[in-house]
């Protein structure tokens, strides 16, 4: 422990890291302003904010990825200049980034000595390297093979490589940021177990995060930052997630949605045996058999990756089905002999697909040419052989008012809405055709919490009015609230069938993990 | 007996024609696998064998002539680093470039210099590599098989052409055992690990296009003053991106990459040994056919029939920090 040499209260502890001013824009952007935050040692500090609120700029500066315009940092009590990862990692910082930087083809170990290999040659280190990944790996309980190749690992076990890269270098502070988003929710507990552990060793943890559950389960402390800002600082224990969630938004949110029982009616969408392979040959999904049915919505659980991509690019017609059919009303749609995605558009299934900016928009295109992507053979949108220009601002105009588009303006560059506005936008698009089924994939990925509750709200009204809904979301959360009906997703087959009301989180991630549901239900009974 | 000496016939002009090749193809490597694409290897062999043929004819010393050629690939090694990686251009269109301006430049500044229409003048002995002769070569020559393989298959090649072949195991050596070739594996697959591990991408990646222009300008050197007497305009006639090939077919590693370079100089040789030869059953041997193998045997690979090449994840992608 270090005492304070200088200025303030004498005999405190000092505070691991301590940020002082930081300041950062890009451009027009302001991502940080004047940030102020201290966090103790030994203590697991969450910082909590919506997405694009300037948490990963701000832990960015603090790794070295960035320069900050304005303000200190003070690591132990000591002013750091921070001007590369090399700096970072000598302050004793270590960095656990949401996209893993790891190198695929190399072993555990070899990523582990990446930067740090103890020689010319990497025989002098490798040795050494292995012993002190042993006294690691007992230390914190991280069992893993230092031999295996990193490609071939779970992302779980990607992630303990990521937190065992860190304490090699002897990290005494580790940074996570949204570590949890590609996890099971067991994977995730697991991963909370060990940043205990690391507390238990003294080490001082920052977890950035934007689930407010995890904050609470996790954290000692918690920061809330809100458009570049810091908001407030709270000790867990004295706050709740509403009050989180006001902080993070600014205003009071509906943290559970308001939605009455469904009325289901007849099957609009029939799928019996579906398989899919991609273009190496692999089945990525495997005997896939479920219906949706009008006025209901039916929500598709999985860890990112198990084959839920694959099944919606295939029901949205972008992939072909490899066997089995697919039906809508009773009429044979099975993608590929001659169903396209403008053919199923035509016959009236929406599509929001999962990746905004691959495929549902040109985000260099103008609001008004996104807004009638997929349905510009429209002929309410034609002019003899031009395109109707003023009409196609009118329609984008119109979607803009319904879906609280903000700017409203149909020539604004798609790139300069925010996610949410591009979000609502695509759903204005698919949703205002008045489609028969619609499809939706990871509808809040990238969405303030204010535009994910009018995003949530606007999918349970497709369903009042009695349209049939599909819905992929690896967030639980969003599948726990807006479906009712959820299939659980394991290595591309479904692998049960879980009403809303009788869904948990607990039962929902071991099947996730690919433990049979009654199984699943059976351990749910014992806890 | 005949049919054994021309095999040891062929098979020595197989080291021979291979040997560029094998330079060349470790000197794509390193580049590739730092993330580099080196469709420049072409141009820059060029250059080199220019350089080299140019100034040993100056020089009368075929080393200062190999110095020259190192420089000048050093140099457009260098100016491709900074196209793409300090400025984040486009690879292959920087490679293709420098391709054409080499094609062009040497033609140039050969006809401003000698005056023989872009060649360069011949080369007498002393300003050659000259072949040597391996200790003990003289006295197992005629011992049978042994004597004609190592006198006339093994012994009695240039210096350049023994470099080649140790080439091979010390880049694998560099790219598998050392930190060096760590570091550089992992800027070609993920420059995001290695920038946080806190090593510099940029300067990795010079690092290693430089170790590309060592290797290709040895090959260039090899071609006007081992090879040849010297430069001819455009002599190196698509070798190097026969090389490129074989490096994508040697799968990215130099021992395959060495094999591949075998195969594909073998062809070359057995193309101008069956030039014009009458086959029973086939009748005159098209050429043409043989010589485009190497590129078609490519296009079978990168098309997933033999096994599957797989590049490095970042290659051709310039590092960009994420927002």
């Amino acid at each position: 422990m270090h005492q304070m040499h200088g200025t303030g209260e004498t005999g405190a502890v000092q505070p691991a890291i301590e940020l002082r001013g930081i300041d950062k824009r890009f451009g027009a952007v302001h991502a940080n302003k004047e940030i102020d935050l201290k966090v103790d040692k030994g203590t697991i500090h969450g910082i909590v904010g919506e997405n694009g609120a300037g948490k990963s700029t701000l832990m960015s500066i603090l790794y070295g990825f960035y320069q900050a315009d304005a303000g200190t940092i003070h690591v132990d009590g000591k002013l750091c200049e921070i001007k590369g990862s090399e700096d970072a990692i000598s302050a004793g910082i270590g960095m656990v980034h949401q996209h893993f930087m790891l190198v695929e083809t190399f072993s555990v170990l070899e990523n582990v000595i990446l930067g740090v290999e103890g020689g010319a040659v990497l025989r002098d280190g490798v040795d050494r390297a292995r012993e002190e990944l042993r006294r690691l790996e007992r230390e914190y309980s991280l069992d893993i093979d230092p031999d295996a190749i990193v490609g071939d690992l779970s992302v779980g076990l990607q992630q303990r490589v990521e937190i065992l890269k860190a304490l090699f270098r002897g990290a005494e502070i580790l940074i996570l940021d949204e570590p949890t988003g590609v996890l099971t929710p067991q994977e995730a507990d697991h991963l909370f177990r060990i940043l205990e552990t690391l507390k238990e060793q003294g080490k001082t943890v920052v977890l950035i995060t934007h689930k407010l559950r995890e904050i609470m389960a996790a954290t000692d402390n918690v920061s809330v930052m809100r458009q570049g800002a810091m908001v407030a600082h709270r000790k867990t224990a004295e706050t709740s997630p509403e009050e989180l969630s006001e902080l993070m938004v600014g205003r009071k949110v509906l943290l559970r949605l308001e939605k009455g029982d469904a009325n289901p009616a007849a099957t609009v969408l029939n799928v019996e045996n579906l398989c899919v392979d991609n273009a190496q040959g692999v089945r990525k999904v495997k005997n896939a058999t479920f219906n949706v049915r009008a006025g209901e919505i039916v929500g598709i659980a999985g860890v990112s990756g198990n084959g839920q991509s694959e099944l919606l690019e295939v029901l949205g017609g972008i992939r072909s089905a490899t066997e089995g059919s697919v039906e809508l009303n009773g009429q044979d749609i099975t993608p590929g002999k001659g169903i396209d995605a403008a053919e199923l558009r035509r016959r009236g299934v929406a599509h929001v697909p999962e990746d905004r900016h691959r495929m549902a928009m040109v985000t260099a295109f103008s609001a008004k040419e996104a807004a009638i992507l997929g349905y510009q053979d429209d002929p309410a949108y034609q002019k003899s052989v031009f395109l109707d220009w003023p009409a196609i601002s009118k329609a984008t105009a119109n979607m803009m008012a319904e879906f609280d588009v903000r700017p409203d303006n149909p020539d604004l560059k798609a790139a300069n809405f925010s996610g949410g506005n591009q979000q609502k936008l695509v759903l204005a698009r698919e949703i205002m055709r008045d489609p028969e089924l619609l499809l939706v994939g990871q509808p809040t990925r990238g969405v303030d919490i204010g535009a994910i509750e009018f995003i949530h709200k606007r999918i349970v009204a497709m369903r009042d009015a009695g349209k049939a809904v599909l819905l992929v979301s690896v967030e639980l959360d969003e599948i726990m609230s807006l479906a009712d009906r959820i299939l659980v997703m394991c290595d591309g087959a479904i692998i049960g069938e879980v009403a809303a009301s009788e869904a948990n989180e607990r039962v929902l991630g071991l099947m996730m993990a690919g433990v049979d549901p009654n199984e699943a239900k059976a351990v749910e009974g014992q806890a | 007996m005949e049919n054994f000496e021309l095999v040891i016939l062929l098979l020595d002009a197989t080291l021979r024609t291979s040997t560029p090749l094998i330079l060349a193809a470790l000197a794509g490597m390193f580049s590739e696998r730092s993330g580099t694409i080196n469709l420049a290897l072409e141009g820059m062999m060029l250059g080199g064998a220019f350089s080299a043929a140019a100034v040993a004819f100056y020089m009368d010393d075929p080393w200062i002539g190999l110095l020259a050629a190192i420089a000048t690939t050093i140099a457009l090694s260098l100016l491709h680093g900074f196209a793409c990686i300090t400025h984040k251009g486009n690879q292959v269109v920087s490679g293709m470039a420098i391709n054409i301006l080499m094609s062009g430049l040497t033609a140039l500044v050969g006809i401003a210099l000698f005056a023989q229409g872009g060649k360069t003048p011949a080369l007498d002995k002393a300003a050659r590599f000259q072949p040597i002769t391996l200790p003990g070569a003289e006295a197992v020559k005629d011992v049978p098989i042994i004597g004609p393989i190592y006198f006339e298959l093994l012994s009695g090649h240039n210096i350049l052409v023994y470099i080649a072949f140790l080439a091979v195991p010390a880049a694998w050596w560099v790219m598998y055992r050392t930190r060096f070739g760590l570091r550089l594996r992992a800027v070609g697959e993920n420059p995001g690990a290695v920038d946080t591990a806190g090593i510099g991408v940029v300067a990795m990646r010079y690092r290693a296009v430089i170790c590309s222009g060592v290797l290709v300008g040895m090959s260039g050197a090899y071609l006007s003053t081992a090879q040849g007497a010297s430069f001819l305009q455009d002599m190196t006639a698509g070798k190097g991106y026969i090389a490129l090939a074989a490096m994508v077919f040697g799968k990215w590693r130099p021992f395959p990459a060495l094999a591949a370079c075998l195969l594909f100089g073998f062809l070359d040789a057995a193309a101008t040994r069956l030039q014009g030869v009458i086959l029973p059953g086939i009748g005159e041997v098209p050429v043409q056919l043989v010589q485009a193998l190497p590129y078609v045997l490519t296009v079978i690979l990168l098309a997933g029939f033999i096994g599957r090449a797989i590049p490095p994840k970042a290659l051709g992608r310039p590092y960009v920090k994420e927002r």
